[in-house]
């Protein structure tokens, strides 16, 4: 499969075992005798060829061969970066002009043109916006079947740009629309597609080096994709930072026709706007959250009032949810929303790693919490052991006497 | 009507990290479990099953241990169950698994839906979903919050988007990926239990399942993980003291002071 | 200590674990301040199939015994006493009919109370007659084909929630404890109704009430065995019920004891666990000594059963007597290992200790149980 147990050097420790973490590795008995070792390392076929093992074996007994997919291309073919536009409610989601923004650097570092593929209803003004951003061309159609997001319409289109133009790097946001047409187009061209990235670059080979999150961000990886094309990431919104509009910067906009026979394989109804967010959790500066701690629906008062006084959303722990305090779309964590905002205030919530996992890279984290044990003050910057309904409301009035 | 329900079986959710001295992974060994967002994909294909009748079966792609995570679907009333177990399979990314996952379908025959959890919670990609049904050629609807209805051969859904919901009809047959609003996974039954621990969960392989062989494992990935490392390790924070409205005072000048407020 | 469980008692321990955690743990605290019935918590148990574990498969049942159903109890318990009671107290009401009931009776009956449809309760007590059962005054007269059931019993536990009632009253007066019959009564049959919940010290999750017979018709068919039975009947009702008195027992006493370990390892008082200290490893051991021994007898007597013997009466008493005052001993110790804390409602010790004290008084005082021990005892030196 790639990777080998050199049977003559392996031990039998099981620090492998402690190093894999996807529960690939057991120590059992081994079947041919060795003079030493009673027991040997097997590798499941959970492996994903990470290498923590290979790494952690202090004996070097574990070897890795990476047999990576030959291209079964002229690769050279493929030029250029391109972000792909996402609008909704006739304006762009934030989101493109940070792509834009990253897009710029790697275009740069290799040596090509930005594009962007903007697909709408009635968007003929609106490439102007894309090129004041960053990009050098817009690749765009402009047709009714956008109107709504039907996933099929976007997928055809932009898998049929992506064959006639060749980009080498393909990057969307990765919201709700987005990962799903990057999904289903990475399917269709059968190329490489990491989702979530914190960090894009450019290695010594000109492949993408896409960087994310794995195990709820304990750990990091690095990930290629640099044999097939394009190479293909999502990136969340607030992660990178978008250029400074330039309404000089020169640009050119390719219109591309719809191509034929798209078959809507579903149709929309109705949509209902989410009344009970009056800020969008995902795209917040500021959470504030309550969870078990609160005691009741009541108690999610006091999170609002301090969430309105300082222009944050409210989020809320898995605790809070299941005992039908808030609705769903205000979960944070493992089964919920990862969210990472300047700013994460997280009130009678444990830190149990569930919910840790969906908050942790916030930039600046304080927890409110009457038991001076509790987990959440490991990973916060600033924790205020007390009763957090009084904690709360004082919080509330220092900031709003400060304003005066 | 027949429902497939797609499982994987995960770490169970660990302070998987990496020792920043040395560089190397540190897993507090904790079992493996069926990745929670399957377990609500699960209860809806046992809901509609006792609705409308018919079959469901579940599938996983994984090592000869995941037969344990399609037990545990087995005792909520899943009616039968694959592994599909190779060492061939091994180091497969989203699209080889999608791949893979897509053959079984195919040899399974005739479904209505295929449930899949909105994603797993080690990789996080929610890539398998859509790749699965992208294979299939099939029309998929990620992050279903609700089944209003299924008739006449279309399915009516709820989908979230961060801002809301779309109500979508569908033509079966379809692929759905389900969030936790869902419904409520019921918990195992005795009986269901004991059935459980009788069944034997019969396992395919690469050949059982017609697999061109460059399409699974590594040379099926076009994704490939260089590396792995320590996130930058955050310094320890403080915990304030003093009087309640002068902690206040304190953290409100501190985050003036980084710009929050 | 290991008592070599097949893989199937392990999977009922599992199961009941589960549901313990997931569906009692939720609402107990709740349940005991308001002196709630845990309905949805039982509709979980029959979903769950632990109602029907000690129900023969012909009826629906998982066909188990007596000890299965005492590893039902005891894990339920270990969570909550009173929540685990609902289940417990309808093992209790069923046990006449799966004893001495016809085959017309069990087929009509059993059923739904293995699928968790129907919650029974067992009625005994009477005001006037506790431990003297056989002072016990409501009648039953026979009418054609119906009795007429007059007098009320008290103390019946899931009374007013119970969907059928297994109740002995006097069919003749003058034959003292062989004018006794039992019978099964239907809620919602006219001229049978339910007096006032009691408040409780502790079990306050479980339903405690009177329940009142005015000229109530009931078929003949809900006669159980025959007239003059009805003594024989509460006996052996009582012999069998007895393990899962004792094991509700054996559960809060785990429970207790679990608390109070697990406590003695974080509070850190002197600069160390309190764990450390002698004096609290003594309590626990003492309290962890008793549990296991009062496992170890109350299993042991509920295998006997299954196994077919005639003769556990002495055993049976033996398991309810030790177990009850374990329970009482060990969640006094619990709370005293816990202090301050343990005393407070913000650990579930102290409703431990309060559900505890019924397990000595009910099903047989323990003074009555002594009796019986004593009795069965000397029997043997003849």
């Amino acid at each position: 499969m790639g990777i080998r147990v050199d049977s003559s050097k392996c031990s039998g420790c099981g620090i492998c075992q402690k190093s894999c973490p996807f529960g690939a590795i057991s120590i059992e008995d081994r079947k041919k005798e060795h003079p030493r070792f009673k027991r040997i390392a097997v590798i499941s076929s959970a492996c994903t060829l990470c290498g923590a093992c290979a790494e952690a074996c202090p004996f070097k007994a574990i070897s890795i061969k990476k047999e990576e997919k030959k291209p079964t291309e002229d690769l050279t073919l493929y030029k250029g970066v391109w972000v792909i536009a996402e609008m909704s409610e006739g304006n762009f989601h934030g989101v493109t002009f940070e792509l834009l923004g990253k897009g710029r650097e790697l275009a740069e570092k290799r040596k090509t043109y930005l594009g962007c593929v903007l697909l709408g209803a009635g968007i003929s003004g609106k490439a102007r916006e894309l090129i004041s951003a960053g990009a050098d061309r817009v690749i765009a159609c402009d047709d009714p079947i956008f109107k709504d997001f039907y996933d099929t319409a976007f997928v055809e289109t932009i898998a049929a740009m992506i064959k006639e133009h060749k980009p080498e790097i393909v990057l969307l946001g990765a919201t709700a629309c987005g990962r799903g047409i990057a999904s289903r187009i990475s399917g269709r061209l059968k190329c490489g597609l990491t989702a979530d990235c914190t960090g894009l670059d450019i290695d010594s080979n000109g492949f993408l080096v896409q960087t994310r999150p794995a195990f709820g961000g304990n750990i990091m990886a690095e990930i290629l994709s640099g044999n097939t094309r394009p190479q293909m990431a999502t990136v969340r919104h607030k992660v990178f930072k978008p250029l400074a509009a330039d309404a000089e910067k020169k640009g050119e906009v390719i219109d591309f026709p719809l191509p034929g026979g798209i078959e809507l394989n579903m149709s929309i109804k109705d949509f209902v706007k989410d009344m009970t967010q009056h800020v969008n959790i995902a795209d917040a500066d500021i959470i504030v959250s309550g969870g078990r701690g609160l005691g009741s629906q009541e108690g999610f008062k006091a999170i609002e009032a301090l969430a309105e006084t300082l222009g944050g959303a409210v989020g809320a722990s898995r605790g809070a949810v299941d005992a039908g305090w808030i609705p769903y779309s205000h979960q944070v964590g493992q089964t919920g929303r990862t969210v990472c905002p300047k700013l994460y205030i997280a009130c009678g919530i444990s830190g149990a790693i569930q919910h840790l996992v969906g908050m942790q890279s916030s930039d600046v984290i304080v927890a409110i919490n009457k038991d001076p044990n509790a987990s959440i003050f490991q990973v916060a910057d600033y924790g205020i052991v007390g009763d957090l309904f009084q904690v709360l409301p004082a919080l509330v009035r220092e900031i709003e006497q400060s304003r005066k | 009507m027949n429902f497939i329900v797609c499982v994987k079986q995960v770490p169970g959710t660990t302070d998987v990290k990496i020792n920043p001295d040395t560089n190397t992974l540190i897993r507090e060994g904790v079992e493996a479990v069926v990745n929670p967002f399957d377990l609500y994909a699960v209860e809806e294909a046992v809901s509609l099953r006792e609705k409308s009748g018919g079959n469901v079966t579940a599938v996983s792609m994984g090592p000869p241990q995941a037969a344990e995570a399609l037990k545990e679907t087995i005792a909520v009333g899943v009616d039968e169950a694959v592994l599909l177990s190779d060492r061939n399979f091994g180091g497969s990314d989203t699209l080889a698994t999608s791949y893979t996952l897509a053959r079984a379908i195919k040899k399974i025959g005739e479904y209505d839906m295929i449930f899949c959890g909105y994603q797993a919670i080690d990789g996080d990609t929610a890539q398998v979903g859509p790749g699965i049904a992208e294979e299939l050629g099939i029309p998929c609807v990620t992050y279903v919050k609700k089944i209003r209805e299924i008739k006449d051969g279309l399915v009516t859904l709820e989908r979230m988007l961060e801002t809301g919901f779309q109500v979508i009809e569908v033509k079966l047959p379809v692929l759905i990926t389900v969030v936790k609003d869902i419904n409520t996974p019921r918990l195992p039954s005795l009986r269901g239990k004991m059935k459980a621990r009788k069944t034997e969960i019969p396992v395919w392989t690469a050949a059982d399942i017609a697999c061109e062989m460059d399409r699974i494992g590594q040379p099926g990935s076009p994704t490939w993980v260089r590396k792995i490392f320590a996130p930058p390790r955050k310094t320890s924070g403080r915990i304030l003291s003093g009087e309640l409205e002068h902690q206040a005072k304190e953290l409100r000048e501190e985050l003036k002071r980084l710009q929050l407020i | 200590m290991d008592y070599f469980l097949t893989e199937e008692q392990k999977e009922i321990i599992e199961i009941a674990a589960l549901i313990g955690k997931e569906k009692i743990v939720p609402v107990m605290e709740e349940c005991d301040e308001n002196e709630r019935f845990p309905t949805e918590v039982y509709e979980e148990f029959a979903k769950a199939d632990l109602c029907g574990v000690a129900i023969p498969e012909a009826y629906g049942g998982l066909g188990f015994g007596a000890f299965e159903q005492v590893l039902v109890i005891e894990e339920l318990c270990r969570y909550d006493a009173g929540i685990g009671l609902a289940l417990a107290a309808t093992g209790l009401g069923t046990l006449p009919i799966l004893l001495m009931g016809s085959e017309e009776q069990k087929k009509k009956f059993l059923p739904g109370i293995a699928a968790g449809k129907t919650i029974t309760a067992f009625g005994l007590t009477e005001a006037g007659a506790g431990s003297d059962a056989g002072a016990m005054k409501t009648t039953a007269v026979k009418d054609g084909d119906s009795y007429i059931l007059n007098g009320s019993k008290c103390f019946i536990t899931n009374g007013g929630d119970a969907h059928l009632y297994t109740v002995i009253a006097k069919t003749d007066p003058s034959k003292g404890s062989r004018g006794a019959s039992a019978f099964i009564i239907e809620k919602g049959t006219p001229g049978f109704s339910f007096g006032k919940k009691e408040k409780k010290l502790g079990i306050r999750s479980s339903s405690t009430r009177e329940i009142i017979f005015s000229d109530c018709r009931i078929p003949k068919e809900n006669l159980i065995a025959r007239e003059g039975m009805g003594f024989i009947v509460a006996l052996k009702t009582l012999d069998n019920s007895r393990p899962g008195v004792a094991a509700q027992a054996l559960g809060i006493a785990q429970g207790a004891l679990d608390d109070a370990a697990k406590y003695s390892r974080q509070r850190i008082q002197f600069g160390a666990p309190i764990s450390s200290i002698q004096a609290v490893q003594h309590l626990l051991a003492d309290m962890a000594t008793k549990t296991e021994a009062a496992r170890a007898l109350i299993y042991q007597t509920a295998k006997m059963i299954d196994a077919g013997s005639k003769n556990f009466k002495k055993e049976a008493s033996m398991s309810k007597l030790f177990a009850s005052d374990v329970a009482m001993e060990v969640t006094t110790n619990a709370i005293q290992v816990m202090g301050g804390y343990g005393y407070m409602k913000d650990y579930p010790t102290e409703r431990r200790f309060r559900d505890a004290k019924i397990t000595q008084i009910y099903e047989g005082t323990n003074q009555i149980q002594r009796n019986e021990i004593a009795n069965a005892l000397l029997k043997e030196y003849c």
